[in-house]
């Protein structure tokens, strides 16, 4: 009998249960307060690269083929890079004349083709590892900076660009040993869009299968 | 009245016409403008191309396994050994003292206890590869790097870099040592470096010289950038693309 009294259930009128819920309210309610309170600083954009290579590192550690890697290369992007800034800025000023449907579709074989295209370079790294070797504020954005180091050849600079004017941290720029992506996709892109005869439609399609 | 239409009429078609020049000047100068040699460099990147199809390339598939081997690395070792003693002319140039003490221990240590360069010790014990050669010198000295140029077989380059080039190979302090059989070996050893670098980044420069919509632009863009990166130069304000300048008019 006493320890049924000792394990009786809350009731609604039960003041350890009111404390509880109250306790429950006040945590949720920090937790919601203090999401957007956390800033965005040079540690925020550092730790991003960190997870981002670590998964980099991971893949390339993993041994798996190309396609099974391509897909996981995919899945950083997607995770870690803010897709529909470097689509939209690789289209360059075609992207302000596109419906939002058009740039949508567009943003998504972007997706595909850059993942591809730059999964297969960090496939080469195989036998490699990358590590972040510092960050600092630039402007209106952070820049990571990494060495990627390769079996057999000089370690090379590999920086990242981070922004959280997406709504939250995530990188819009890679710079491998000074070439930078934006400005060779926005050439690419460019080169693409023309050969097409400004067809969006087939350069949809051509992405997609790059 | 008609004083002052007759001077509106008057200066408006002076405007358009104004007008009509600088589109005419701008049209189609956007690239020519940074590229005024584009027709030709074109012209070269296209045999280029050919040379690589037919000739650089298919050398580097088939001697590929040989060229990533032991025997490739010693190859390419060689080579790159004695190209050491320019590149410490080249720092002396530069005034840059620590750099070309540092190449020149590098030349002695590879060439003594590397057996003639074979080997990489040098590497190991903190003597790290540091390349520079003439056009960085002359950068140095400050001179621009003129307009782009693609070189025949050698690839993409600009005026500064390629002259250069031809004062590196007038002026390589090893020709007054070596003699003439020694520098055929030289020779022979540097185009079989170049066939084992080919091999190495089979893949990468394959989507670059095949994979891409306008193989001549990529190049031309990876070369300026990886250079400019190379010489320290930082990239200015205008390098740097914000992908978010027109987000909000979206």
């Amino acid at each position: 009998m006493r320890s049924s009294i000792r394990m009786k259930t809350l009731t609604a009128t039960d003041p350890r249960r009111r404390a509880l819920l109250a306790g429950g309210a006040v945590f949720a309610g920090l937790m919601l307060a203090g999401a957007p309170v956390m800033a965005f600083d040079v540690n925020s954009a550092r730790s991003l690269i960190d997870r981002a290579i670590a998964d980099v590192n991971g893949i390339i550690a993993s041994g798996k083929g190309e396609a099974a890697m391509l897909r996981d290369f995919e899945g950083i992007f997607a995770r870690y890079a803010d897709v529909n800034a470097i689509a939209r800025s690789a289209l360059g000023p075609t992207a302000r004349s596109l419906s939002a449907p058009q740039l949508a579709a567009f943003t998504e074989a972007f997706r595909v083709y850059i993942a591809r295209k730059y999964g297969r370079r960090f496939r080469e790294f195989i036998g490699g590892q990358i590590e972040v070797t510092g960050a600092k504020p630039i402007k209106s954005y952070f820049e990571v900076s990494s060495i990627a180091r390769l079996r057999g050849q000089s370690p090379f600079d590999l920086r990242w660009q981070v922004s959280d004017r997406s709504g939250k941290p995530l990188f819009f720029n890679i710079i491998i040993e000074g070439i930078n992506m934006l400005a060779t996709e926005r050439a690419e892109i460019g080169a693409m869009f023309d050969r097409r005869r400004g067809d969006l439609n087939l350069l949809i399609q051509d992405l997609k299968s790059i | 009245m008609t004083v002052v239409a007759s001077a509106k009429s008057s200066r408006f078609p002076l405007a358009a016409l104004s007008a009509a020049v600088l589109l005419t000047a701008c049209a189609p100068a956007p690239r020519s403008a940074e590229d005024p040699l584009e027709p030709v460099n074109r012209a070269v990147h296209g045999f280029n191309l050919a040379a690589d199809r037919f000739v650089l390339r298919p050398a580097a598939v088939v001697s590929g396994p040989v060229m990533q081997s032991p025997v490739g690395t010693a190859v390419s070792n060689f080579s790159d050994n004695l190209g050491t003693p320019q590149a410490a002319v080249n720092h002396l140039l530069q005034a840059r003292f620590a750099d070309a003490t540092h190449s020149a221990w590098r030349f002695a240590v590879n060439s003594t206890i590397g057996l003639a360069g074979l080997f990489d010790p040098a590497t190991v014990m903190g003597l790290e590869e540091r390349d520079t050669d003439f056009g960085e010198t002359l950068h140095s000295w400050g001179m621009g790097e003129g307009p782009f140029v693609m070189l025949p077989l050698k690839g993409p380059s600009n005026a500064r870099d390629a002259l250069g080039e031809v004062v590196d190979v007038f002026t390589d302090p090893l020709d007054n040592v070596l003699s003439d059989g020694q520098q055929e070996v030289a020779t022979g050893a540097w185009v079989l470096s170049k066939v084992g670098d080919r091999a190495r980044y089979l893949e990468t420069v394959d989507s670059i010289l095949y994979g891409s919509a306008d193989s001549y632009a990529q190049t031309r863009l990876m070369y300026q950038q990886n250079r400019r990166f190379e010489l320290g130069q930082e990239a200015g304000d205008d390098a740097f693309i914000d992908p978010y300048e027109d987000a909000d008019s979206n």
